[in-house]
């Protein structure tokens, strides 16, 4: 049975773009999906090309021709049917793309130790900051699985992610030019853990300074429904009443509208108001409540007289 | 003696150079160093202007573009960019 994201949850989705299941799969899965694609030490490893060239000749993980449902899309019993059958996320996948998802693409992210770059004398560099696919102004989004079967040291590089800015819409690597973006994370995580980000973030691979080779699996999800309240099918979210503004309690509770309205440390502070705007109408989509609001500020401009 | 360029890329919370750095990039051309994305998750300055009293020139920054009649509210790229440089003597 799928367990469906919270509305605290789906609240981080729309205002960070991203959330997190750590260590969620078990062991025997994590060690399935290794051997199922010939896991084995770096020191065993000759070549990069050659060990990727392996684990597509080998593994189980099938061609899956885009727009393929997801229903049948792995092997019964494969190590990848069992990950997204888990009960937490198959209930986030329905949460947030729907129950009859389709797969975009996938792929098995492979990052490799220094000796390999000095070995074929290349420059190990990271991978600059950039957004998948290309520009996408959509208000349909897409959600992004990824997949951590091994424990990702804080030297080994794991993906870089910036929060908050799923909603920002711009061309691929063209902010790849952004070296460093204050506040930005890198994922660290024990084996089995899952995140899923929305098709907007932010991202990119960081440099692998261990001495194991680093993996993360990711399938891209698209709906083929409407995304409305897909995470409480009982309708039973009802927006806040408006709060006072500025001249406030200072022991307040912490509600949905404080999950919605965070503001991130690389948020210019012009702009950070329309990213705050565009969460809003993010919610709104999400909750199908088209009037609602978070600190007036939709209603404030909404207000026309003229 | 030959001469290099680096580059420094400052975005900044307000179109001013008093205002704090929320996003930043180096470019060294004496190839002491080599700079790449997510090296650091410390800004080399609180702000634009403690980069100038270090020595750094600027050379460009980012023009005030009213927003486009119906994209008002669309965000997109960094807005204030601020590109210094600093030119190095020596044997390279």
């Amino acid at each position: 049975m799928a367990k469906l994201l919270t509305t605290e949850q789906m609240a981080e989705f729309a205002s960070s773009g991203c959330l997190f299941f750590e260590e969620l799969i078990d062991k025997e899965t994590n060690k399935e999906f290794l051997d199922d694609i010939g896991h084995t030490s770096a020191d065993k490893v000759d070549s990069m090309e050659t060990y990727n060239k392996n684990i597509k000749a080998t593994s189980s993980i099938p061609r899956i021709k885009a727009g393929s449902p997801l229903k049948n899309a792995y092997p019964v019993n494969s190590p990848l049917e069992k990950i997204l059958k888990n009960e937490v996320v198959a209930g986030a996948i329905q949460s947030l793309v729907g129950s009859n998802p389709i797969v975009d693409h996938q792929a098995l992210h492979l990052t490799f130790p220094t000796k390999f770059f000095k070995g074929a004398n290349k420059r190990q560099m990271s991978q600059g900051n950039h957004q998948d696919s290309t520009i996408d102004p959509r208000s349909t989004f897409d959600i992004q699985v990824f997949y951590f079967p091994t424990e990702v040291t804080k030297e080994m590089g794991g993906t870089r992610y910036h929060p908050g800015t799923h909603l920002r819409i711009v061309n691929e690597f063209a902010i790849a030019k952004y070296q460093n973006i204050l506040g930005q994370k890198s994922i660290v995580c024990k084996p089995g853990t899952i995140g899923i980000f929305h098709n907007g973030l932010w991202h990119g691979a960081g440099v692998n300074f261990s001495d194991e080779i680093r993996y993360m699996f990711k399938v891209r999800l698209q709906p083929t429904e409407k995304q409305e309240l897909l995470w409480d099918p009982e309708k039973k979210y009802k927006p806040l009443p408006n709060r006072a503004l500025y001249w406030t309690d200072e022991n307040k509770e912490e509600t949905i509208n404080d999950i919605l309205m965070q503001s991130y440390p690389w948020q210019e502070a012009d702009t950070n108001r329309l990213d705050k705007i565009n969460v809003v109408k993010f919610w709104r989509l999400l909750t199908g409540h088209k009037k609602m609001d978070v600190d007036y500020w939709l209603t404030r401009i909404e207000n026309k007289l003229y | 003696m030959a001469k290099r360029q680096k580059v420094l890329a400052l975005y900044l919370k307000f179109p001013s150079l008093e205002a704090e750095v929320i996003s930043w990039a180096t470019f060294d051309g004496t190839g002491k160093k080599l700079h790449m994305t997510g090296d650091s998750d410390e800004p080399p300055y609180p702000t634009g202007l403690d980069a100038l009293l270090d020595g750094w020139r600027l050379f460009q920054s980012s023009q005030a573009i009213p927003e486009y009649p119906g994209q008002e509210f669309r965000t997109s790229y960094l807005k204030h960019e601020f590109f210094f440089e600093k030119l190095e003597e020596g044997d390279f």
